[in-house]
């Protein structure tokens, strides 16, 4: 670790983009105009599964301000036949079928058709215009019927144990041998689960205003997770090469995963070289809700087999999850993180893909592994409760550590889950007493985080102060964790550093802002660069000293001797060498990309105290501790707010939101009024307590953390819950109606 | 139908614009007046980011006619600082980290003066709802 004293990092200090944010002048994705621009609209399908056996645009076109229309002949193909075109985990034959539907829609919402005009109001009326003759097919919706001998098959070249069928894909991670170890076991318990989509609720709506010039070259302005993957798709999707599209990252209003693919950028593409004009398209909540991804729903069956003592000797989980339209549901969370955090001698995890007829699941926070931990961690509990050992105490008995080989491959090197189960265990919040009709739950979860390409440089003003540009869009304070570290690094003070955004010309290739990877890799690359620089400003500084650089040291934001045999000279400030520069062999500055390995995994322990209102069913949670291991909190506000966020949305999945379709397979609550998500006035405090085991293959120590606080809240809250009630939820979310039910049943079992 | 024209002040200065009589606030903030501060994150009046007051009162901008505004005075996010001087509450939010992404944090700041306006000394009850 090449950072001793900590002048910055850890310190709250004031984020760079902060000012814009407080005083409505940072851009986001729909605050920008050109000269010349016209609005673009997307019409979309209103049946769940239908075959397109025409669409007539003509009408459309001779609407008086209407300047172009593109279909799906317009969007390059990728023919299923020619097999997978990968970009990151996306294929392209997918999300060619997902911007715009070729031969059949596949869920309400499913772009048909888009027009671009003059105003908005005309594009809308345009969007009418165009005919589109419908063959309308039968539809699933739910897991089961999907699954049903007689189901609606999507697509129909896919087969599963040789049959059509809208399994997509299996995978599995496999440890010892599950037969032998359910033999040695005292004590089995199985359960099934289920859960609902859930959007990821950005306040954002997706946005992008694209110009293409007689030439060719494009420029995007849009807010997503990644501008090369704005970039890769739109080119790959309208056959731009990258070279002539310029993407430009605007300040994100929220993503947590949901923005990692493209919905608008390629056809308001298209829109923009058809007319040769600047093209704006802003979504609708409506049509964010009906359209983009939410992530899966789910149905897992999860077993587990222990002795007496609470030793896990086994466990098999299989864990079915909706993608929806689209191949692509993140079966590998499920599988791979559900039983990570412990070590059990013989594991089965097995996914399951489900295609459906509703819109194609995006990334969420983790995907898939809060579905895996909801049914591991509730398994647990009752395991707990059966063998009459306290439920933290349990975890720790089997908690995984260095040296554990998790299912899904990796051996840990050291890890903090057992300090987090401590931590838990220590915390005033767990001996806390409580109330009539309340309950208190536990539960853990894991999430892999991620390393891969990032891309930074990090340059010195001719005045003597920094700018750093990275490519990773800011979704929740990195730019703030940047300048804490660059500060530390140059030693100079962090307001002396302008930390920002490249867009895919100006700055190195730079993989998405997901897998919690972003200040894990970005800082990596920084460092690597200021590490450059700062041997820069020392051989400049021996140069005109006239020493070797190895007498000079960087301290303080200056070039010193090393000791005074070095020789005796007044320290050389970053604004005296960046002064002398242009004599002493010019610009001064590093940029540095990186493919970058270390990223370990994070885990984090919750507890949730819960107080039900038995005349409304109401479960409102009372108080919340989030426990994790944040290898170095380099801001801790910004570590603290991730773990907060992942805990209201974590709230929201276990209490409130689903999706509510109607008999015609369309859902029925896409707006924020219906779909309700936790505000202020549904959660209490939510406490962190930030446990730091440094990374040890990252030069600040730090690991990812943003994904790992949403995993486990589902299940302690419906622990929390059982604990204040006796009685046990297998399906999200816990909401009124469901509670009331399990509540007015007659005693004895808990509702489905 | 032809455009309606609105005469009204937005953060202390008269200001005219042409809009549809269908057309919201929150359009007229964002479009003619080119004040992008204020968010449309639902249009439903149920997220809050669009927040402006309209006399001194809280409004989600989505749920007003722009047409309404004629004779009235509207403040914005825009309004919130003195030049180069950051209102207190802009400042605690600085300093408090009380931002993630910053989409709907002009809302919440719109909103946070208001109250304090009406009630100088809020419980945390009265903060949540
Ligand atoms: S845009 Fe959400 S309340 Fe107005």
């Amino acid at each position: 670790m090449n950072v001793v004293n900590n002048k910055w990092i850890g310190q709250r200090t004031i984020r760079p983009d902060g000012v814009d944010k407080v005083t409505g002048r940072a851009a986001f994705a729909a605050d920008t105009t050109m000269p010349g621009m016209i609005w673009g609209k997307v019409l979309r399908s209103p049946h769940p599964h239908a075959r397109i056996k025409s669409i007539n645009t003509a009408k459309a076109e001779r609407l008086p301000g209407v300047k172009a229309v593109v279909t799906s002949r317009d969007v390059v193909d990728f023919t299923i036949e020619k097999g997978a075109v990968m970009l990151g985990i996306q294929d392209m034959r997918w999300m060619c079928r997902n911007v715009m539907a070729r031969d059949k829609a596949l869920f309400p919402g499913h772009p048909v058709a888009a027009v671009a005009a003059t105003t908005e109001a005309i594009a809308a009326e345009a969007c009418k215009l165009i005919e589109v003759d419908y063959e309308v097919l039968p539809w699933a919706i739910e897991i089961d019927d999907a699954l049903k001998p007689d189901a609606p098959i999507l697509h129909e070249f896919n087969k599963f144990d040789g049959k059509p069928s809208n399994i997509m894909g299996r995978i599995e991670s496999k440890k010892g041998d599950i037969a032998q170890g359910f033999k040695d076991a005292e004590i089995v318990i199985e359960r099934s689960f289920t859960t609902r989509p859930v959007h990821q609720g950005y306040i954002e709506p997706h946005a992008c205003l694209i110009s293409v010039a007689a030439d060719g070259k494009t420029t995007i302005w849009s807010s997503s997770q990644g501008q090369f993957m704005v970039r890769a798709m739109t080119s790959m999707l309208t056959g731009i090469p990258q070279s002539d599209i310029r993407a430009i990252p605007a300040e994100i209003g929220g993503g947590f995963g949901g923005k990692t693919i493209v919905y608008l950028e390629p056809l308001a593409t298209l829109l923009a070289k058809k007319s040769g004009r600047p093209v704006k398209m802003v979504m609708t909540r409506e049509e964010v809700m009906r359209a983009t991804g939410p992530t899966s729903g789910s149905k897992s069956t999860v077993k587990i087999g222990a002795r007496k003592d609470g030793t896990i000797v086994a466990a098999h989980g299989s864990f079915y999850l909706q993608a929806g339209a689209f191949p692509g549901s993140p079966i590998r969370g499920a599988v791979g993180c559900s039983f990570a955090p412990y070590d059990i001698p013989h594991v089965l995890s097995e996914g399951f893909d489900v295609c459906s007829n509703r819109s194609k699941v995006a990334a969420y926070r983790a995907p898939g592994a809060p579905i895996g931990a909801y049914a591991v961690e509730c398994v647990l509990d009752e395991l707990a409760e059966a063998l009459k050992i306290d439920p933290l105490a349990l975890r720790l008995k089997n908690a995984a550590k260095e040296g554990t080989k998790a299912a899904h491959g990796p051996v840990f090197p050291r890890i903090g889950y057992i300090e987090t189960l401590q931590a838990a265990q220590n915390h005033p919040h767990y001996a806390a007493p409580l109330g009539k009709l309340q309950g208190r739950g536990v539960a853990s979860g894991f999430w892999f985080n991620a390393g891969g390409e990032s891309s930074a440089q990090v340059n010195i003003t001719e005045d003597g102060n920094v700018v750093v540009t990275t490519g990773h869009p800011d979704i929740g304070g990195s730019r703030a964790g940047i300048a804490n570290i660059c500060a530390e690094l140059l030693g100079i003070d962090y307001k002396r550093i302008s930390v920002i955004i490249g867009d895919t010309q100006t700055v190195g290739f730079s993989n998405l802002t997901g897998g919690s990877r972003v200040l894990f890799a970005s800082s990596m690359v920084v460092t690597q660069a200021a590490d450059k620089v700062i041997t820069t400003l020392r051989e400049r500084a021996a140069k005109i000293w006239e020493i070797d650089p190895e007498a000079v040291k960087w301290e303080n934001g200056a070039a010193h001797p090393v000791s005074p045999n070095a020789g005796q000279f007044e320290p050389l400030t970053l604004a005296d060498l960046a002064e002398k520069a242009p004599s002493q062999g010019g610009p001064i500055g590093a940029s540095v990309q990186l493919n970058t390995q270390g990223a370990e995994g994070g885990f984090g322990t919750h507890i949730c105290d819960v107080e039900v209102d038995v005349d409304l069913g109401i479960v409102r949670v009372i108080r919340y501790t989030a426990v994790q291991d944040v290898g170095r909190a380099v801001h801790p506000s910004y570590v603290e707010g991730q773990l907060q966020g992942g805990v209201a949305q974590g709230i929201g999945w276990a209490l409130n939101e689903e999706y509510i379709y109607n008999k015609d397979g369309k859902v029925d609550n896409p707006g924020f009024l219906d779909y309700r998500m936790p505000v202020c006035s549904d959660l209490p405090m939510l406490d962190c307590a930030l446990v730091e085991v440094p990374n040890p293959k990252h030069p600040q120590g730090v690991k990812g953390v943003g994904e790992v606080p949403l995993v486990p809240v589902m299940a302690a809250v419906a622990n929390a819950v059982h604990n204040a009630l006796g009685k046990r939820f297998y399906s999200l979310p816990m909401s009124p109606p469901k509670v009331s039910e399990v509540l007015d049943a007659p005693a004895q079992q808990a509702a489905e | 139908m032809p455009k309606l024209h609105v005469t009204t002040s937005v953060n202390g200065e008269p200001v005219e614009f042409l809009c549809e009589p269908y057309e919201t606030m929150l359009d007229a903030l964002r479009g003619q007046l080119g004040l992008t501060g204020s968010k449309e994150g639902c249009a439903s009046g149920d997220c809050g980011a669009c927040s402006i007051t309209l006399d001194g009162r809280l409004v989600c901008s989505c749920l007003m006619l722009a047409a309404e505004a004629e004779g009235h005075e509207i403040r914005t996010i825009e309004g919130m600082a003195r030049g180069e001087k950051l209102h207190p509450l802009q400042q605690k939010f600085l300093e408090h980290a009380a931002l993630q992404c910053g989409i709907c944090t002009s809302g919440m700041l719109v909103a946070s003066e208001a109250l304090l306006a009406r009630n100088s000394n809020p419980t945390e009850e009265e903060v949540r709802f």
